[in-house]
This record gives structure tokens, sequence and C-alpha cells, in this order.
């Protein structure tokens, strides 16, 4: 049966396709568009298909690599929870493909177009294989996958991305390595590399103290690869200088998946009972995300490249996700997950954004937005959901989330974390209604100027290609009816993800 | 911890490439390590049967061989992130004429 093979398809169809696309793309050129948005669909059928079967069938699908069964071979797990966010990924990676293949004829030259789509699909490999994989070490490597495609990615970028690629190389080997190591420590304390078979084998270790090293090893390595606070520090650049469709593909999607791998190894993983009742983990973690909140928004208002400010809420976002799983309770997880999945839709919306208005003017300098939204006034309507919904306005899904992920912390009595919340919230106000100030109501004086002060790129530029505002749109729709129906996708799925001893 | 040493201090991108090696084959090599057993043999299974009777084989005979096969993957993700980080080196040099990370940075900011 087809469904049967639905985890290893979703995996294997991009990474056959990137090879081919590779190969097709030193033949015909125009074929690997096709032929990348013909391998996303098939993966969102895949994705949907898993989704489905998790929930008819109520209990999580295993899927054995090759026959072996664990300990010994390589198991796919996928339950509720990767489930959908399997499902984010593929919408997200569809949507901004298409969106990409305008973006990119503007910003990368035409030979390397193939390479361009090729390293894509790999990303998206890569993230896939995360999400479904059941094996700690099988997670290490398509994290890898996942980082490498995303280097050379970023390189592709404008002038300094070179540079920012190499520090995100430096950065990313650290904590690559450093997750690494951990998986070590637990290999040697109880001999599986399996999930589920640490689930039994790890709480005869609890008290260890090599068990804890681990631990925090991990934390640190996936904690840089998703760019938490005080390891963000390679995100900004890395996402700035990136070529517009690969930040808006990058930066909803990678960093998300990152917060999955957490709740996946803090809940599933171990029992929850560790990083609460034996360390006082979640409690560190809730600090740390508070103060990162802040800090990262203090520093979004200090940027006027847009794009750049975007980088640093999405830093503050990720506190969110983190706040969330600090709170490590029912309300708590409810909400990091719900974020996870908005929290895509909402990054991919305003880094689109930010590509297009870059697309059509050329700039991304925020005092330069002039009254623009009479040049370009669907990209801005769909702006203003975007920061509507990050602030946290009740139709749009950015204020479910953020009210589970506030219940979550009051009923973990952390009123410190609830004031951070609410606090952060109206400093992304003034942070978006700064620029949509900007946007909407300054005069356009500086309209005469700007094509002179900006002459240097000597091509005039076009209004954005449907191309790449239809996606844009679905994506906004996407935001409005993930709020809507935030109800029904809690009930039937997150409800499920979050493992019963919580 | 020399890699990691070389990689936050030093100043030259090369230097910290190569930090960032050191770190990882450390790494590598202390998961061949765990593998090792006093008085143990290679893992490969000579006889399971001689005349007719499985003789019991006793895990502790035997080096465990699957961290080396894990390393291997590590390995060739090693190679990857050293060949795809000096390619950058390669263009950063193109581009700047300069591999020293603040001169780097200075000429960004022009």
């Amino acid at each position: 049966m087809i469904i049967e093979q639905l985890p290893a398809l979703i995996i294997v169809t991009p990474l056959i396709l990137s090879l081919v696309v590779s190969v097709a793309g030193l033949w015909e050129r125009r074929l690997c568009f096709p032929l990348v948005v013909g391998a996303l669909t098939a993966c969102l059928v895949c994705a949907i298909g898993i989704l489905a079967v998790v929930m008819r069938r109520g209990e999580p699908i295993h899927y054995f690599f090759g026959g072996w069964h664990p300990p010994w071979g390589i198991e796919y797990t996928i339950d509720y929870l990767n489930a959908l966010v399997l499902v984010g990924v593929a919408v997200i990676s569809l949507l901004v493909t298409i969106y990409a293949k305008r973006a990119i004829e503007r910003e990368i030259p035409d030979t390397k177009h193939p390479q361009f789509y090729t390293l894509l699909l790999l990303h998206i490999t890569g993230l896939f294989g995360i999400t479904a994989t059941g094996d700690m070490f099988n997670l290490y490597v398509l994290l890898e996958v996942a980082s490498f495609s995303a280097y050379a990615i970023i390189a592709l970028g404008e002038q300094g991305a070179a540079f920012a690629a190499f520090r995100y190389v430096i950065f990313g080997t650290i904590g690559a390595c450093a997750y690494l190591l951990g998986t070590g420590y637990f290999y040697i304390l109880t001999g599986s590399l399996n999930m589920a078979d640490l689930t039994h084998l790890l709480p005869h270790s609890f008290y260890s103290k090599a068990l804890l090293v681990g631990f925090a090893f991990f934390i640190v390595g996936i904690g840089i690869k998703m760019g938490i606070f005080p390891l963000h520090i390679w995100l900004p650049d890395a996402y700035t200088f990136a070529p517009s469709a690969v930040s808006a593909l990058l930066a909803p999607l990678f960093t998300k998946v990152g917060a999955y791998v957490i709740i996946r190894i803090m809940f599933t993983v171990f029992d929850p009972s560790f990083a609460i009742g034996l360390y006082p983990v979640t409690d560190v973690l809730g600090w740390i995300a508070a103060i990162g909140i802040l800090f990262a928004c203090m520093m979004a208002l200090a940027q006027s490249d847009f794009k750049r400010m975007l980088c640093y809420v999405l830093v503050a976002e990720m506190g969110y996700v983190i706040i969330g799983i600090a709170s490590a309770n029912r309300f708590g997880l409810t909400g990091a997950i719900l974020h996870i999945i908005n929290d895509m839709f909402m990054m991919a919306c305003l880094f689109t954004v930010s590509g297009a208005i870059f697309y059509q003017t050329g700039t991304r300098n925020i005092y330069r937005f002039r009254s623009l939204h009479r040049t370009m006034p669907i990209i801005f309507a769909l702006f203003i959901v975007g920061a509507l919904s990050v602030v946290g306005i009740p139709p749009l899904c950015g204020f479910f989330s953020k009210w589970y992920l506030i219940l979550g912390a009051i009923q973990a009595k952390q009123w410190g974390l609830v004031v951070v919340m609410l606090l952060s919230s109206l400093l992304m106000a003034i942070l978006f209604f700064r620029v949509i100030e900007i946007a909407y109501f300054a005069p356009p004086t500086d309209q005469v100027h700007t094509p002179h002060k900006h002459g240097n790129t000597g091509t005039v530029m076009g209004s954005v290609p449907l191309s790449m505002v239809i996606p844009m749109i679905l994506i906004g729709i996407g935001i409005v009816l993930l709020g809507i129906f935030s109800g029904v996708i809690i009930k039937h799925i997150i409800a499920f993800a979050i493992p019963s001893t919580l | 911890m020399l890699g990691l040493y070389s990689m936050m201090a030093k100043n030259n991108l090369m230097k910290k490439l190569i930090g960032m090696n050191i770190f990882q084959w450390a790494i590598i090599l202390y998961f061949i390590s765990i593998g090792a057993k006093r008085g143990a043999q290679i893992p490969i299974v000579a006889q399971t049967h001689s005349h007719g009777q499985e003789i019991a084989l006793h895990a502790t005979d035997y080096i465990n061989p699957l961290p080396h096969v894990l390393m291997l993957t590590a390995i060739v993700v090693g190679v990857a992130t050293t060949g795809i980080a000096l390619a950058l080196l390669v263009i950063l040099y193109k581009r700047y004429g300069t591999l020293e990370e603040d001169e780097i940075i200075e000429a960004l900011k022009k």
C-alpha cells in the first residue's frame, strides 16, 4: 500500500528530485522550476496524507527503513506533533518556492538558478527528515543536510553574504558538534539511539551527571541552530544578506523545526519530570527566553533595515516558543506548538513582503517606505495582516497562540514571564506601527529623490509580478484561517500531541 | 577545546576553519573511543556454527562497531563542512583580497 510508504516518500521525493534538477539544469534551465514545484506538491500531498492517517488511526505511524526493526534500524515515527509540523513545512515551502521564481530572477544570475533550486530542495529534504525521524543520529545527519544547503544558499546573496555565511558555518558547526556530543553521552548511557527506546532506557540514569551534561550540550547545539537568544548572533547577518526568497524560506522554517526538536527531546525522549522536577531546566530556559525577547525587541527598534528588523522579531518569536516550553504545562505546550505553526505563516508573510518591497523599490530601508502603500496596496495590506498577527490582534492567529502561552505562564505561576510577554507585545506594536506610519501617513517628499539616490542599480524596478503576489495572498489568508480555526486544530490535533503525563 | 579556542580567538578566518576541524575530529575520536573494549577483537564473527551446533556469542568479545559506523557518516559531514567553508573563503579572498576578519569587516562598512 502506498499509504504505508508515505513517511519515506516525503523524504525521498525531494532528495531524488534535487539530483534530477541539478542534472536537468545543465541541459535546460527552464525545466528546474516545474520539477521543483512538482516535487513539493507531491510532498504536500504526502504530508496531508500522513496527517490524515495519523488522525484516523489515532496512533503514531512507524516506518522501518529497510525493514530493520529498532533499535537496530532507523525508524521514522510520526505522531500528531510531527504530522502537523510536516504539513506546515510542506505548505510554506511550496508557496515560498512559487514566490521565489521571480524573486531570484532579479537577485541571482541566471546560470546559478539550477544550483539554487537544487539547494532549495535539499534544504527542504533536511527539514522533512528532521521532523519525521525517530532516531537521534539520523536527526544529526539530516540537520547537517539542511544546514549545508542553508550555508550555500545564503552565500548566493548580495555583498556581505559570503562573510555572513562563513560565520554561520562556524556557528552552525559548533551547534552540530555540540548536538553530536550530547547524543554521544546518551548513547554511552543507554546504548541506543532510537528515540522511543531512549524513552524507556533513560529514566534509569536520570540522576547521572553525565546525562545532565549531555542534555546541556544538546540544548546548546539545537539552540545555536534555531537561534534562541544568547546564541542568535549569526542569525540577523545571515538572513539579512541572503536573497529575499531564501530568507523567506529559511526564517520561518528552519528555526521552527529546531523548536520542534527541542519539544520532541524534552517531552518525548526525556520524561517531563526530568526537565522540571529534577533540574530547573525550564526555569533557566524561561528566563533566558524572557531576556531574549526584550533584548530582541529593543534591537529591532534600533534597526532601520526592514529585513534586519524582521530577523530580530524572529529571535523574539523563538523566545515565545521557548517560554511555552518552559511553562511545561498543557496550556504552555499547546501555545508553543500552535505558535510553531502560526509563526511559520507570520514570518513567511513578513519576509515575503520585505522581498516584494525590495523587488519593486530596491530598498529595505524603512525610511524610504514613504507612501509606498499607494503604489503597492496589496503588499502593504498583507504586511498589516502579518504585523497585527505578530502583535496579537484577536481574529488573527498570533493572538491565539499568545493567549495560550500567557495562560500557560499564569498556570505555572511565572508572573515575570507574563509581564514580559505583555510588554513585548507592546514593543512589537510600536515596532510595526512605526513602519505602518511611514508607509501610510508620511508625506511622499522623498519620492522625487529616491530614484536618484538608488539610481546606481541602473534598472527601473518593475511592479511585483502576479506569481509573487498570489502565494503571498495565500499565506495571508492562511494567517486569518489559522486564527479562526485554531480551536479546531487544538481540539483535534494538538490536544493529542501533548504527552499525557502533563 | 583547543579548536573552540582558536575559533573564538583567532582573527584569521583560515585559522578559525582549522580550529573548527580540530573540534570536529576531537568529537569523532571521542565516539570511536567509546567502541573500544579491553581484550576484545575486531567485530567479525568468524564462525557461528560448528558441527551443527550454535556457538554462543559474547558481546564482550567484540568491540562495538556501531560508533565507528556512525563516525563514517560524521566524517563525511565534516569533509562537506570543510568544503563549503573553503569555497566561501575563496569567494571572500577574491572579493576582499584578505582573510583577516577585521579587515573584511572594515571593507564591508564602506
